[in-house]
């Protein structure tokens, strides 16, 4: 039976066939990711495109009131930018940002609790007891302090050439404690059995027994855990952009649109603050729910910090 | 029990001295607190005469033991901007962020449980359908979002509440505080709830779950059998037992909460320290900056080693498990 007729019959592709919220969340989170990398092709107008902006056209409202025009569906921004390209550019820095910290800090999160567990001893306690000391002080602290000094030692301006791959460092170094202490479990868990042991018999190296072996038989709940953290490291970035210690306002993403709107909802401008924030809001939900689902269903031994 | 402590103290101890050592470093690489005490018209003889007087040309480790021996006596250098010690400038805006803080724990337990509860002994209601609903929307919207929802419905269009700082304080005994006045009250409102709002999907399903689980247990059957009114095993049988994981997570989330704080002040221009360290990070005042850093390291610390002494004097198999 090869795999793909193994996953076809799977108990997995099962319910997720019988569970609308499964579907559809999955369904709109792949629609949104798509759109998202897409955003150069499916927009009216480029946001990072001077010419194309224009200042007289700052805060019209949507196109449906009675002041706002044919050309801007969901109304302009201050600066003039067509809100429909900001908002599809800017989910695409968040995707970017949000997919790349899970991916950075998985690798590291992974490597260093299959390290830890595997070989235990004291390179296990130290390296646990630096998660632990992480794990007391709040993700979002660390990411926030962390970027605050990143931006002085770099520089407002230097910051924000680099804000994307400075983001993903920044979220990722924040929030890998997760993945070492879920993967050092479940190595723990994998250590002592039998085909571990039948690996080593033969003479496997330590690293081909890590990687190879163990690590596919924990993926499981690092699956589980990915869905969470990437709607947490979409919402951090949001967070840290709306402290101003994020995405600067010239490069759309979801939190440094909604940072560039909130000073205008208090004259009215409510539209350049709101449109953003639901597709923040309806985005994390849809990942919040395939993850619930994707928790319920495969049923992990899961860290609870 | 005794060992116990001393290992955690000590634990303590060493993550306090690794903060600072953070906090050194990023003044070493950011701050020239020489550049922050003269002006452009000083020349470089004079900078570094004062430099080798206040000894920042001594050896990198003789500075971070100053730099400890300081901090350990509460001198965490001088904040340029406001011309102050960094420390004092910290204390002067720390009440606006505890009384923020106190209130909106307050809020959490008064509305928390009720409704925990309450959706725990009737889970098929109506209402417990539409709080789990929305609990599980709520944990999608972040909190800068709420407190401008908030802020538009009732101070733009409404105009019933303020939007921004903290109103009027009284001084009792050197604490600027807003909650004995009307206005100050007032100002309060908006923030503490949205804040609020944040973690109230969270503690309804935890305090839920516990409850229906423990509503399960053969003791409360028993507690059934033996014909006791209701309200007494609801509230007092099984609440009970509820108690000592929802103490723990309110232990761990509490650092949270404080997290948000940051964001809710920004919104709402609060005066704490949050709005504080943001300021600093615009002024580039390095020395408050490492302040922060230590202060902030230092309370995590002190929680997490009060909570977890507090959690080996209830539960004694933690005490255990943590020696080899």
């Amino acid at each position: 039976m090869n795999n793909w007729t193994r996953f076809k019959n799977s108990y997995f592709l099962y319910s997720f066939k019988r569970e609308p919220v499964a579907y559809i969340s999955f369904a709109l989170f792949i629609i949104f990711v798509l759109v998202a990398l897409l955003a150069p092709v499916l927009s009216p107008y480029d946001p990072y495109d001077a010419m194309m902006i224009d200042i007289m056209d700052s805060e019209i409202p949507p196109s449906w009131m009675d002041e706002g025009e044919e050309r801007f569906f969901m109304g302009t921004d201050v600066q003039g930018r067509d809100l429909v390209s900001a908002m599809l550019y800017g989910l695409r820095t968040s995707v970017i940002i949000g997919l790349g910290a899970v991916i950075f800090q998985a690798v590291l999160g992974i490597t260093v609790g299959l390290i830890s567990g595997y070989l235990g001893g004291k390179l296990d306690s130290f390296l646990m007891r630096v998660a632990d000391i992480q794990f007391a002080i709040p993700y979002l602290i660390v990411a926030i302090i962390a970027s605050a000094i990143f931006q002085l030692a770099f520089g407002v301006d230097r910051f924000q050439q680099l804000a994307v791959p400075l983001l993903i460092f920044i979220i990722g170094i924040s929030n890998w404690p997760m993945y070492a202490r879920t993967v050092r479990a479940s190595v723990l868990g994998e250590k002592s059995k039998e085909y571990v042991e039948a690996a080593r018999v033969i003479g496997l190296n330590r690293r081909i027994i890590m990687f190879r072996h163990i690590l596919p038989n924990t993926l499981t709940p690092v699956l589980v855990l990915s869905t969470i953290q990437v709607a947490q490291a979409i919402m951090s970035e949001a967070a840290l952009s709306f402290l101003g210690l994020g995405m600067p306002i010239s490069q759309p993403s979801l939190g440094s649109l909604i940072k560039a709107g909130f000073e205008y909802v208090f004259s009215g401008s409510w539209w350049i603050t709101l449109f953003p924030s639901i597709l923040l809001i309806v985005f994390t939900l849809v990942i919040i729910l395939f993850g619930d689902w994707l928790r319920d269903t495969l049923n992990p031994k899961l860290y609870k910090g | 029990m005794f060992a116990f402590i001393i290992r955690r103290a000590i634990q303590a101890i060493m993550v306090m001295i690794i903060i600072s050592l953070i906090g050194f470093l990023v003044q070493q690489s950011l701050g020239d607190p020489i550049r922050d005490m003269v002006g452009i018209s000083v020349s470089l003889e004079e900078r570094d005469i004062l430099r080798t007087k206040m000894g920042l040309n001594d050896p990198q480790l003789v500075q971070f033991f100053r730099f400890i021996k300081n901090a350990a006596q509460g001198d965490l250098g001088i904040s340029y901007f406001h011309n102050k010690p960094a420390l004092d400038v910290i204390f002067k805006k720390a009440p606006a962020t505890i009384e923020l803080v106190f209130i909106t724990l307050v809020l959490i337990l008064l509305i928390t449980f009720p409704i925990g509860i309450h959706t725990a002994i009737y889970p098929d209601t109506k209402f417990a359908k539409y709080v789990l609903g929305f609990s599980t929307i709520g944990v999608a919207i972040p909190v800068f979002l709420t407190a401008i929802a908030l802020i538009y419905v009732f101070s733009v269009e409404l105009q019933w509440l303020p939007s921004y700082g903290r109103g009027k304080t009284v001084n009792l005994w050197g604490w600027e505080t807003g909650l004995l006045t009307w206005d100050g009250l007032k100002h309060l409102v908006l923030p503490s709830i949205s804040l609020t709002s944040l973690f109230l999907p969270l503690y309804i399903r935890l305090i839920r779950s516990e409850m229906m689980e423990v509503l399960e247990t053969e003791y409360i059957k028993f507690a059934w059998a033996k014909g006791l009114k209701k309200h007494r095993v609801w509230l007092i049988h099984a609440l009970k037992n509820t108690l000592l994981p929802i103490i723990t997570v309110f232990g761990v989330e509490f650092g949270m909460l404080f997290a948000f704080t940051i964001l809710t002040e920004k919104v709402f221009q609060w005066q704490g320290m949050g709005f504080m360290f943001l300021e600093a990070v615009e002024r580039a005042d390095t020395a408050l900056l490492v302040a922060y850093l230590v202060v902030v390291g230092m309370m995590f610390v002190v929680i997490n080693t009060i909570v977890d002494i507090t959690y080996g004097v209830i539960n004694p198999t933690v005490r255990i498990a943590g020696t080899k």
